[in-house]
C-alpha cells in the first residue's frame, strides 16, 4: 500500500492511526484508483466475495443444529428443514450458494482467461486464485458429505478412493483418510472438522488475493498498462462499489430464484435417501461444478493416470501465465486466440455434460477427444499462438476507445460490446 | 442369460413418459390444497402407513400452518389412535401410552429388519421426504401409483412381484396399493384411484417439503424486493457515473 502519506483529521484517529493504520487502510480500499472501463465481468470478485460471506455465515448458523455423526446427521438435517426457525431457508441458501459460489469462480476465471488478467505482473494473483479454487472444491466436496444421504456417502467412497491408485502407499492412504476400513463415523467428522476450516482458509487466502490485486491494481477490458491515479480511472469509491452492488444485486435475485423455488434442481435426489453402505445408486454422479474434471478422470482407462490427468488439468492453470507466450493480454487484441478462447469455453461445457452421462459408448470417446483438446489448447496452443499470432495494434490509452476519438479506436469498441 | 439383458436394455432404453397432473403447489404463487391435504393423510394412514413409516414428522405438524390444517383437536384425536413406548418410568419399566402432538409418527414395524421380513425382503422405504428423493418427484410418485398393468407377454415375474411401467427395472415388490373405492372420503369426493394417487401424493409433497408454501410466499416479497432496490441502485450508478465522462 502505497498511500501512507493519509493523515486522519481527527487527533483520536491521528493517534489511533499511528499505532495501527487501519484509517489508511480504508483510506486506500476507498481511494484505490481502478480503470474506469471495467466491464461487468468485473464485478464477479465483489460477487464472489459475497458468496463466501453468505456461506460462512450459514454455515456457522448451521453447524449449531447439525449432529456430525453417521447416525444422527441425516435425521438432524431433517431436524434443521423442519423444525428449526427458517432453518429451511438457511439450508437452502447453503446448499445453492455452493453452487452460487462456482458459477461465480467459473465466470470469474474464464474473464481472467479472456482478458490475460492472468499474465505479468499479476502472476501471483492468478495462482492465489488457483489455490483458493482447489479449496473450495475440497470443501464443497466435504460439504456435500455431511447430509450423509446416499449421494455423500457414496461421492465420499469413489472419491477417497482415488487416492488407492498412488503405487505402493495408496491402499493405506485411503485406510488413513477414512479413519477406517470403509466411509464411516470417523470419515464424517473429521469432513465436519475440515469443511469448518477450510473457508477460513480461504477467507485468508482472499485478502492476499486482493492484497496482491492491489500492487499492480486491476487489468482491464483493453489490457494495457495505465496510470494511476490519472484520468483513466477512478476511485473505487463510489464508483465500483455502487456498480459491483448494482450486479450483486442481480445476481442475487437468480440466487433468490433457486433458493426459493427450485431450491433442490442443483441437487441430486438421491441425496434424500440416507446413506446405505449396502445400496449402491446407479449412477454415482458428483455435483454439476465438479463435472468437467469428472469427465477427464474417467476418460483415461488406467485409474492412476486417470487422477493425474484430473489434478494435472487443474494445476496447468497455475502454469498459465507461462505457457501463453504472448505479450498481448486481452483477447480483443488477438483475434485468433479470442477464437480459441471459445473453443475452450465449449470444449470445458461439453465434458461437464459427458461428466453426467454413463462412460460408455459414443459419451466416452467425446470424453476422450474432449480431454485431449483440453491439454492440447494449454501445452500446444497458447504457446505457439504467443508467436504466430498478428494481433491488432493496441490503443495508447483506454480513454481512447472509450471517447471513440479514432477510428481504431472506436472499431476496438465495436468490438468490447460484441463480446 | 441373453434373453435378460435384451429384456433389461428394452425396458431400459424405453423410459416411460411420466403421468401429468396439476398440482397446486406448483409456481410462483403455489399452494397446497387444503382438502387434498386431508383426503392425502387419510390415505396415507388407512393405506400406505400400515408398511411405509414417516418417521420425521411429527403429529402437530398436521395442524400446523402450511399443512392440512386440521384443528388442534382433531390432529389429538388422530394421535391417540397410536400408540408409543415411553419410559422408562419409576420402577424402570417400558410402558405403551398413546401418541401425543409432540410425538413423530408412530412406525409400523420396530426396525428396518423387520420391515424387511414382513415384505419379502423388500424395505418399503420411509416416506418422510419420498417426494424429494426420487427423480421426477411427485410425477414419478403419482405415475408409479397409477402404472400397475400385466407384464408383457415373454415376462414372467417371480412370486411376490408385480410389474410396473414406471418402476425402474419394471419389477416392483409393492403390490398394486390403490384402487377405486378403497376408502370413503368424508367430504364426499369420488375416491377414484387417480383422485387417490394425487391426494396421497400431494400429501407426501408436504410431509417432504412443509415449509414449501412459506417458502413461495418469502420468495416473492424477497424477488420483488431485490427488483425494486436493483432499479433504484441502478439509477443513482447513472447519476454517480454521470460525473466522468465513462459508460457504464
Amino acid at each position: 500500500m502505497s498511500d501512507h502519506d493519509y493523515t486522519p483529521k481527527s487527533k483520536v484517529g491521528k493517534w489511533f492511526n499511528d499505532r495501527l493504520p487501519l484509517l489508511s487502510l480504508a483510506n486506500h480500499l476507498t481511494d484505490y484508483p481502478t480503470p474506469k472501463n471495467l466491464n461487468y465481468w468485473w464485478t464477479f470478485g465483489g460477487i464472489l466475495t459475497f458468496c463466501l460471506i453468505t456461506q460462512i455465515v450459514t454455515g456457522l448458523t448451521l453447524a449449531m443444529h447439525y449432529i456430525a455423526h453417521a447416525d444422527m446427521a441425516f435425521e438432524s438435517v431433517e431436524h434443521i428443514m423442519r423444525d428449526v426457525n427458517y432453518g429451511w431457508l438457511i439450508r437452502y441458501i447453503h446448499a445453492n450458494g455452493a453452487s452460487m459460489f462456482f458459477l461465480a469462480v467459473y465466470i470469474h476465471i474464464f474473464r481472467s482467461l479472456f482478458y490475460g488478467s492472468y499474465k505479468s505482473p499479476r502472476e501471483v494473483i492468478w495462482i492465489i486464485g488457483i489455490i483458493i479454487y482447489l479449496l473450495m472444491m475440497a470443501a464443497a466436496f466435504m460439504g456435500y458429505v455431511l447430509p450423509w444421504g446416499q449421494m455423500s456417502f457414496w461421492g465420499a467412497t469413489v472419491i477417497t478412493n482415488l487416492f488407492s491408485a498412488i503405487p505402493l502407499v495408496g491402499e493405506g492412504i485411503v485406510t488413513w483418510l477414512w479413519g477406517g476400513y470403509s466411509v464411516d463415523n470417523p470419515t464424517l467428522t473429521r469432513f465436519f472438522t475440515l469443511h469448518y476450516l477450510l473457508p477460513f482458509l480461504i477467507l485468508g487466502l482472499v485478502v492476499l488475493h486482493i492484497w496482491a490485486l492491489h500492487v499492480p491494481g486491476n487489468n482491464n477490458p483493453v489490457g494495457i498498462d495505465i496510470k494511476k491515479p490519472s484520468k483513466d480511472t477512478v476511485p473505487f469509491h463510489p464508483y465500483i462499489v455502487i456498480k459491483d452492488g448494482f450486479a450483486l444485486l442481480m445476481f442475487m435475485i437468480v440466487f433468490a430464484f433457486f433458493v426459493f423455488y427450485t431450491p433442490n434442481i442443483l441437487g441430486h435426489a438421491d441425496n434424500y435417501i440416507e446413506a446405505d453402505p449396502l445400496v449402491t445408486p446407479a449412477h454415482i454422479v458428483p455435483e454439476w461444478y465438479l463435472l468437467p474434471f469428472y469427465a477427464i478422470l474417467r476418460s483415461v482407462p488406467d485409474k492412476l493416470m486417470g487422477v493425474v490427468a484430473m489434478l494435472s488439468a487443474i494445476l496447468i492453470l497455475a502454469a498459465l501465465p507461462w505457457l501463453d507466450t504472448s505479450k498481448i493480454r486481452s483477447a480483443v487484441f488477438r483475434p485468433l486466440y479470442k477464437q480459441f478462447y471459445w473453443i475452450l469455453v465449449a470444449d470445458v461445457l461439453i465434458l461437464g455434460y459427458v461428466g453426467a452421462m454413463p462412460a460408455e459408448g459414443l459419451y466416452l470417446l467425446i470424453a476422450r477427444v474432449a480431454t485431449a483438446y483440453y491439454f492440447i489448447h494449454f501445452l500446444i496452443i497458447l504457446p505457439v499462438l504467443g508467436f504466430k499470432e498478428k494481433t491488432i495494434p493496441l490503443p495508447l490509452s483506454i480513454t481512447e476507445p472509450v471517447l471513440g476519438g479514432s477510428p481504431m479506436a472506436s472499431a476496438v469498441k465495436k468490438k468490447e460490446s460484441l463480446n | 442369460m441373453l434373453f435378460v439383458i435384451a429384456v433389461f436394455n428394452a425396458n431400459s432404453a424405453e423410459k416411460a413418459e411420466l403421468l401429468k397432473t396439476d398440482w397446486s403447489f406448483k409456481g410462483l404463487f403455489g399452494k397446497f390444497d387444503r382438502g387434498s391435504l386431508q383426503r392425502g393423510y387419510q390415505v396415507y394412514t388407512e393405506v400406505c402407513s400400515s408398511c411405509h413409516s414417516m418417521k420425521y414428522v411429527s403429529y402437530r405438524n398436521l395442524a400446523e400452518p402450511g399443512g392440512p390444517e386440521f384443528t388442534e383437536e382433531q390432529v389429538k384425536a388422530i394421535a391417540v389412535n397410536f400408540e408409543v413406548v415411553d419410559g422408562p418410568n419409576s420402577d424402570g419399566e417400558m410402558f405403551t401410552r398413546p401418541a401425543k402432538l409432540s410425538d413423530k409418527f408412530v412406525m409400523p414395524y420396530e426396525n428396518v429388519k423387520a420391515a424387511q421380513a414382513a415384505n419379502g425382503g423388500a424395505y418399503p422405504p420411509d416416506m418422510s421426504v419420498l417426494a424429494k428423493a426420487r427423480s421426477g418427484g411427485v410425477d414419478y410418485i403419482y405415475s408409479l401409483l397409477l402404472g400397475y398393468e400385466n407384464p408383457p407377454s415373454g415376462v414372467t415375474l417371480d412370486e411376490g412381484v408385480y410389474y410396473n411401467r414406471y418402476m425402474y427395472g419394471n419389477n416392483i415388490k409393492m403390490s398394486q396399493p390403490l384402487s377405486d373405492g378403497l376408502v370413503e372420503y368424508s367430504d364426499g369426493t369420488v375416491a377414484s384411484e387417480e383422485q387417490m394417487a394425487k391426494d396421497v401424493t400431494t400429501f407426501l409433497m408436504w410431509a417432504a417439503e412443509p415449509h414449501l408454501e412459506a417458502r413461495h410466499k418469502m420468495g416473492f416479497k424477497a424477488i420483488l424486493y431485490l427488483i425494486i432496490l436493483t432499479i433504484l441502485v441502478y439509477f443513482s450508478m447513472k447519476k454517480i457515473w454521470s460525473r466522468i465522462e465513462s459508460e457504464v
